[in-house]
């Protein structure tokens, strides 16, 4: 390393060490675990994630349970929003014809949905629909409810959709018509020229849908059914004043939602380099 | 072999604005371009030339009238109508060399041949040393040198040209123009040239078509019988310059009342 990366990584720390501090400073005063545990606690959670907490099973079970939550509701939203929004992106009359409906749904925050989720999907759950009763399949699978689901699809979906369509808009006309001219057929349009040019766009957009599924989380696991996800761990670890196991299970959320956002990042610097450079 | 190779019968096109504005672009054109012909269009700017390219092409629908290329209707693009347009057409995704090579992985062509074909094409317009950069590393008239070379690749019978070095500097501007004339000589493509200037088309054509402007129509045809490659020094080059400045003058003269008018009202 550096001096001037050294540098770089001294100047980013200031901050959270200040906070650090902060926390460190006002849980001695304040001597109440219950409104700020002392910082030692919370570490010593964290860097013991396997152990059993409040015999709700370890950290790391739980954040893999909310994991595979949270994907799964994701890849639902990335299927159905990039075709979505690549028509309605390239067709005016797609656009036209499903515009109005997006604008009117997407203000509706997630958890606004949740009454109606209920209603739809009470506790039914993936082994319900593949009509799953028991084994070792039926404990996971049961564990991923249709209501987070659909908390988690709707959070990703408008993300996605609106930086789908906008990627397909923005594409430069000139590019389509000098495929054309070389002889594209309409499947090669979509396949060589729109996705190609929009994928960054579209990129982006999932990484925000991302961001914004992995938020959802903790409203998701607090529906009705749920008994595992680091969001149940925080909400049934409030229930009984354990505050250091909520801010350890706030600082994984964070910790995992950054790390997922990383890895998008280098996807795009590696993938996308073109778009900044074009111009 | 000088038989007409596009005939342009009776264009009309009218447009309509997004604000819902009809505007007459285009009116009664009819030209013939011939086998091996390199024809430029000029004329004033919104006189339709870009247009009329474009419904050669089959980019665009004329509103009236045919293109008859080769004995057939064009009624959309069709490869052996090749084009180059003004600037970012290449896709900045792909190599130098992946572009050149589009049009024949449109037309499923095995790789190998692919790259060959594509090696050939570079080498023709002087970048074989750019093959694997990406287009934003070029400059303005090397992505249109490539531009050039993808067109050619893909061996269209016809080569159409909205005004493809109109963003360069004069003087890569004049390099270009003399690298196209010895393109065209090696390859003999009919090729049509859209362009605004003057000195440009008398550099290159065989013809040019002056077009007028509002709505647009051939307003005279100028065979120039001067070799190539010609001189700017030659009095012969002088004087067709200044005729066909004239003419694109009177073009626009109707224009001049109101811009005086709206000079006087500045001052």
């Amino acid at each position: 390393m550096n001096l001037k990366s050294l540098y770089k990584f001294a100047i980013s720390m200031l901050v959270p060490l200040f906070l650090f501090g902060l926390w460190w400073y006002m849980a001695i005063q304040i001597k109440n675990p219950v409104i700020l545990p002392e910082v030692g606690e919370v570490f010593r959670l964290l860097f013991n994630p396997m152990t059993n907490l409040i015999s709700m099973g370890s950290l790391v079970s739980n954040i893999i349970v909310s994991l595979v939550r949270v994907i799964v509701g994701y890849c639902l939203a990335v299927l159905i929003a990039i075709p979505m929004g690549i028509l309605m992106g390239y067709y005016s009359l797609v656009y036209n014809l499903l515009n109005n409906f997006v604008g009117l749904f997407r203000p509706i925050p997630p958890l606004a949905w949740v009454p109606l989720v209920l209603a739809w999907f009470g506790v039914s759950s993936l082994a319900t629909l593949i009509g799953l009763e028991q084994g070792q399949w039926y404990i996971y699978l049961n564990n991923v409810k249709l209501s987070m689901i659909f908390i988690i699809f709707i959070g990703a979906f408008f993300p996605i959709l609106t930086s789908s369509i906008y990627g397909v808009h923005s594409v430069n006309k000139t590019l389509i018509d000098s495929a054309l001219v070389l002889g594209a057929e309409g499947g090669e349009i979509f396949r060589k020229i729109l996705l190609p040019a929009a994928a960054p766009s579209i990129v982006n957009g999932m990484r925000t849908g991302l961001g914004v599924a992995w938020m959802c989380l903790v409203a998701a696991e607090m529906l009705p059914g749920s008994l595992s996800g680091v969001g149940y761990l925080i909400t049934h670890a409030y229930t009984i004043a354990r505050t250091d196991i909520v801010i350890a299970g706030m600082i994984s959320i964070g910790l995992v939602g950054a790390l997922l956002d990383y890895l998008f990042r280098l996807v795009e610097d590696k993938k996308f380099g073109w778009q900044r450079l074009a111009r | 072999m000088n038989k007409d190779i596009i005939k342009v019968k009776n264009i009309d096109k009218t447009f309509v604005t997004e604000k819902g504005q009809s505007i007459h672009a285009l009116q009664g054109v009819s030209l013939e371009i011939r086998n091996n012909d390199f024809v430029c269009l000029v004329g004033p700017s919104g006189c339709g030339k870009s247009t009329l390219l474009r419904i050669i092409a089959g980019l665009e629908r004329a509103s009236a009238g045919t293109v008859v290329f080769q004995g057939q209707p064009v009624t959309k693009p069709d490869k052996r109508l090749g084009m180059v347009f003004q600037e970012y057409s290449l896709l900045p995704w792909r190599t130098v060399a992946d572009n050149v090579a589009l049009g024949l992985e449109f037309a499923k062509k095995p790789i190998r041949e692919r790259r060959k074909v594509s090696k050939r094409f570079l080498d023709l317009v002087g970048l074989a040393d750019f093959a694997t950069s990406y287009p934003y590393e070029l400059s303005g008239g090397m992505r249109q040198r490539v531009a050039i070379a993808r067109a050619l690749a893909n061996d269209p019978d016809v080569l159409l040209m909205d005004e493809p070095f109109g963003a360069l500097d004069a003087h890569t501007r004049i390099l270009l123009q003399r690298e196209l004339l010895r393109i065209w000589e090696a390859n003999r493509k009919t090729i049509v040239f859209v362009t605004h200037s003057v000195d440009e088309a008398i550099y290159l054509a065989d013809r040019i078509m002056v077009m007028s402007k509002g709505p647009g129509k051939i307003r005279d045809i100028i065979n120039i019988n001067m070799a190539r490659p010609r001189n700017r020094a030659n009095p012969l080059y002088g004087q067709l310059s200044a005729r066909i400045l004239d003419m694109l003058e009177e073009e626009v003269q109707g224009d001049l009342p109101l811009l005086e008018q709206k000079v006087s009202n500045i001052v």
